[in-house]
């Protein structure tokens, strides 16, 4: 929210440029995304974001909470992936702890997640589609988003700030007749692809909207910071679920799709392609899910089953220490990225060795991202921007945090 | 999961080639550490332009991307700041912290925009939140808050609730 009085851009009788503010409350911005365009005609001079609209402070909240109690915050970062946060928060702390992950809940991570990417991704394809103008793709999307959420509500009680994976583990294990109901889904799934394949990438009109438009080069990318599917569709061959493998992603099968067309259509391409992919790790997960409990075995850490509290005092006893007074972790620092359907989505965690955390750092991958909207709109059309807004697929609460 | 022992003596990270590039030049590096699996250089608050550069540029490092930059405020401690760089190497698949510390009186660090343009918006997130200034970056302006707010949130003297 820094841009409240712009630097002036019209110097006394000099009348070429001018500045139009667009957002933030704008369709096309997704979110509070403010934009001050300085443009020159249908040209555009200069770019200047303005964000800050959804700033709740959430780094400063951690700090007065226990380490369990900021597992909900990180939901709330990023509304349309809170499993990643989860997730990268999760695995960030059970490194400072040192805890072992027993495989199942491993594969119910990785499992979730791509899921998660997958309703990312219908919203980014959805929304950008509508962006641009073709309006059918919506609904189609979200369509299928709604069963996704049906299945994230049934193993977790809530559609989108699940909280689902906890320190440890999960906080349950699938609910009866949920792996039924996600491979009915996964079954379902090439198809409704084909489909919105189907209404667009042949389509002229939206090839022309999209091709090189909004170009960014490798160079550009790796220096401004860019991750994810948008620095995949500059050239950068590099995803963390392969180069960096957690939560066991080295033991499934699949590519990563890399483009070298720089636009928007690589993007939409790379990002179409990565819907497939997460549905064959998906698959893969589904398929190999192996046996066995859902939580490691830490009782000063992981609050213990409801069975057990009424039989057994230690376990009563370590509930009540969790709740009323958290648990230590020790002190050191850790930062952990995962992929997140954005990009890298890091969390730095800095313990001192009490029951709070010191500092919990998100680097948020929309935040970083949102700088490649300079490069790739200054010197081109002001109808570019809404189509390169859509291609970073930034979410500003990911952004603001 | 057993915790890896921490390894601080420079000597033993040698073999590292993060530090031993660094300890190569004199006035650059200050400590090291090795936690978790994780590397961290301490090097001297004036020279983070000069050890970033060498990390990116040596064939032996290759950090050519910037991860993510951010800082940590250890008050009532004196050095108070830690300003934390995360670099990621795309073709060694590695990762280095890179830290400087800061007096609360001289909280001013050189800004890494000249190596990665990106640094632009991490840096402007810090000075806003934490009031550490980077110099020579282009436009060190509020990002988050209000322009004509007061105080620096994510200090530790500034109360979670703010000022009433």
């Amino acid at each position: 929210m820094a841009h409240m009085n712009p630097t002036p851009v019209l110097e006394r009788g000099q009348d070429q440029t001018m500045v139009l503010n667009m957002g933030p409350q704008h369709p096309s911005t997704h979110g509070v995304l403010r934009l001050l365009l300085e443009i020159d005609g249908e040209t555009i001079v200069r770019v200047m974001p303005d964000i800050g609209y959804l700033h709740t402070g959430i780094e400063k909240t951690t700090e007065a909470k226990f380490y369990q109690q900021v597992v909900p915050l990180t939901d709330r970062i990023d509304y349309l992936c809170p499993m990643t946060n989860n997730l990268a928060y999760c695995l960030a702390v059970e490194k400072l702890l040192g805890l072992e992950i027993p495989p199942r809940a491993q594969w119910m991570r990785v499992l979730l997640n791509e899921l998660t990417r997958l309703n990312s991704h219908l919203v980014w394809l959805g929304t950008h589609a509508l962006d641009i103008g073709a309006m059918t793709v919506f609904l189609y999307c979200f369509r299928e988003r709604e069963d996704l959420l049906r299945i994230f509500e049934m193993v977790s009680g809530q559609r989108m700030m699940t909280s689902y994976f906890r320190i440890g583990g999960l906080a349950l294990d699938a609910p009866l007749g949920f792996f039924e109901k996600v491979k009915d889904f996964l079954d379902r799934f090439p198809a409704n692809v084909d489909e919105y394949e189907g209404l667009l990438t042949n389509n002229p009109i939206w090839i022309n909207r999209l091709k090189g438009v909004a170009h960014l080069s490798k160079e550009d990318a790796i220096a401004l910071g860019a991750t994810g599917p948008t620095a995949r569709a500059s050239g950068i061959d590099w995803d963390l679920r392969r180069d960096m493998p957690y939560s066991s992603y080295e033991k499934f099968q699949f590519n990563v799709p890399v483009s070298n067309g720089c636009d928007v259509w690589a993007r939409y391409v790379v990002r179409v392609q990565e819907l497939r992919e997460s549905h064959k790790i998906a698959m893969q997960a589904l398929e190999g899910m192996p046996e066995g409990p859902i939580k490691a075995d830490a009782p000063k850490v992981i609050l213990p089953d409801r069975e057990k509290m009424k039989t057994q005092m230690e376990a009563l006893i370590y509930h009540f220490k969790i709740v009323t007074e958290g648990f230590t972790v020790p002190a050191g620092e850790v930062y952990h990225a995962v992929e997140s359907p954005r990009g890298e989505m890091g969390y730095y965690v800095v313990s001192d060795g009490t029951a709070k955390p010191y500092r919990v750092h998100m680097r948020s991958p929309s935040f970083a991202n949102l700088q490649l909207l300079k490069t790739m709109t200054e010197g081109r059309l002001i109808a570019d921007v809404v189509a390169a807004i859509g291609s970073i697929d930034i979410v500003l609460g990911d952004c603001d945090r | 999961m057993a915790t890896e022992a921490t390894i601080t003596d420079l000597e033993q990270l040698k073999d590292r080639p993060e530090v031993a590039r660094l300890a190569q030049k004199q006035g650059l590096l200050q400590s090291a550490k090795l936690d978790r699996g994780e590397l961290i250089v301490w090097v001297e608050p004036g020279a983070i332009v000069e050890a970033c550069s060498i990390l990116r540029d040596s064939a032996e490092t290759q950090f050519n991307f910037l991860s993510d930059i951010t800082c940590i405020d250890w008050y009532p401690s004196e050095p108070r700041f830690e300003v934390v760089y995360h670099l990621l190497s795309h073709s060694r698949k590695a990762r280095v912290r890179v830290k400087v510390k800061l007096d609360a009186e001289d909280a001013n660090a050189d800004s890494l925009t000249q190596l990665w343009t990106g640094a632009d918006f991490f840096e402007r997130e810090i000075y806003d939140l934490f009031g550490v200034r980077f110099q020579g970056h282009p436009n060190m302006k509020r990002i988050m808050m209000p322009e004509d707010w007061e105080g620096h949130p994510l200090r530790k003297d500034y109360p979670v609730e703010g000022y009433r």
